[in-house]
């Protein structure tokens, strides 16, 4: 299971925007590299990553070989209501995995 | 005659160590980029392994013996990691007085999984062994380092001191002529830093990952072209210890980002 770490404000103001950050422990291993052996290591990266709150898609990236492990991304939501941010990125394993967030509006 | 004395003096000028030099830990000459990385908890890749270590610490490990779990956790007998181990990690390497020697902040993690959880050691430079000194290591984050060379530990010290100014493999280099004679300048393209040891274990953005004292002093040694210290040797705690006091009063920064 990857570990990851998610930012986001426990408590925010109607109308402000919010920042959330996004950090995955991933080796983003790229396709490119060749073993002791010289045998291709098959790329692994998380090629697919999105983020919804409340239901609502508020980010969806696609991922590249030329990203680093551990990929960091950040990026702003507008608030509206109280609920949840959920998380849910897919790798090259064949890996699913997703995780949420409560956030509160006042 | 006049041109010996100008020789003389530039020789002792290349050979003074940089004590008249203000301390510069490695952060001062991190770009903007690398500097916000390690200023924001929530996008230091570090802070993956130190949530890994927050776990270890509640954790019991299993006995190697395989009869179950320990009887204690990290936690069972230190209590909560902020208190007990504030302060802890700028104080080593230290004289630990039951093994007779200096001992590093891992060393000693590991003689208490032996003995006191009869656990077996964590693997060295694993993910588990550098998550669990990160996290120790980070309640002591904006302390001084205030290790103590005197006493017990003043051989050890004193080791680590002539190994710093010892020429080594086929480069023919000392520690001391970069991280003192040439910090400051450039090696290529990158800076030669002083050399403090004041933030480990470290992210380093090269490797991709975490990384222990060990890992970067083997690094540099192969740098240079000399046989590394084995990891945990006499030698390499010696040097981890002359660090140490050399970088005496800087802030502990673990776990810190380096490029």
């Amino acid at each position: 299971m990857a570990r990851a770490l998610f930012n986001v404000p426990k408590r925010v103001r109607r109308g402000e925007l919010f920042e959330v950050k996004v950090l995955i422990q991933h080796p983003m291993e790229s396709g490119q590299r060749r073993d002791d052996r010289g045998a291709i290591v098959p790329r692994d990266i998380i090629h697919s990553l999105s983020c919804t709150y409340n239901g609502d898609l508020v980010l969806r990236a696609s991922l590249f070989p030329a990203i680093s492990a551990n990929p960091f991304l950040s990026f702003h939501v507008l608030a509206e209501k109280s609920g949840t941010i959920e998380f849910a990125w897919q790798d090259d394993q064949g890996g699913s995995h997703s995780e949420s967030l409560p956030i509160t509006v006042e | 005659m006049r041109v010996w004395g100008t020789v003389l003096a530039t020789a002792l000028l290349a050979s003074a160590p940089a004590a008249s030099v203000e301390k510069r830990s490695g952060y001062a000459d991190l770009g903007p980029q690398t500097r916000a990385m390690q200023d924001d908890d929530g996008a230091n890749p570090a802070f993956l392994w130190v949530g890994r270590g927050e776990a270890l610490w509640r954790e019991r490990p299993p006995r190697a013996d395989g009869a179950g779990p320990a009887a204690q956790s990290c936690q069972g007998c230190h209590g909560e990691a902020p208190v007990a181990m504030r302060g802890v990690a700028a104080r080593q390497p230290a004289w630990d007085a039951a093994a007779g020697r200096v001992m590093n902040l891992e060393q000693r993690i590991d003689r208490c999984r032996e003995q006191r959880q009869e656990a077996r050691p964590l693997p060295p430079e694993g993910d588990d062994r550098l998550a669990l000194s990160a996290y120790v290591g980070l309640q002591s984050r904006g302390l001084p380092l205030a290790t103590s060379g005197a006493g017990p530990a003043a051989a050890t010290a004193s080791l680590g001191e002539r190994l710093f100014g010892t020429r080594f493999g086929q480069f023919d280099l000392s520690c001391a002529q970069c991280h003192d004679g040439a910090a400051g300048q450039r090696l290529a393209g990158s800076l030669v830093p002083q050399g403090h040891a004041n933030g480990y274990p470290i992210y380093r953005l090269e490797w991709q990952a975490m990384g222990s004292f060990a890992r970067r002093l083997r690094n540099c040694m192969t740098g240079v072209r000399a046989e590394p210290f084995p990891a945990g040797s006499e030698e390499a705690v010696a040097l981890e210890l002359h660090l140490a006091l050399r970088a005496a009063g800087l802030r502990v920064e673990t776990p810190a980002v380096r490029p």
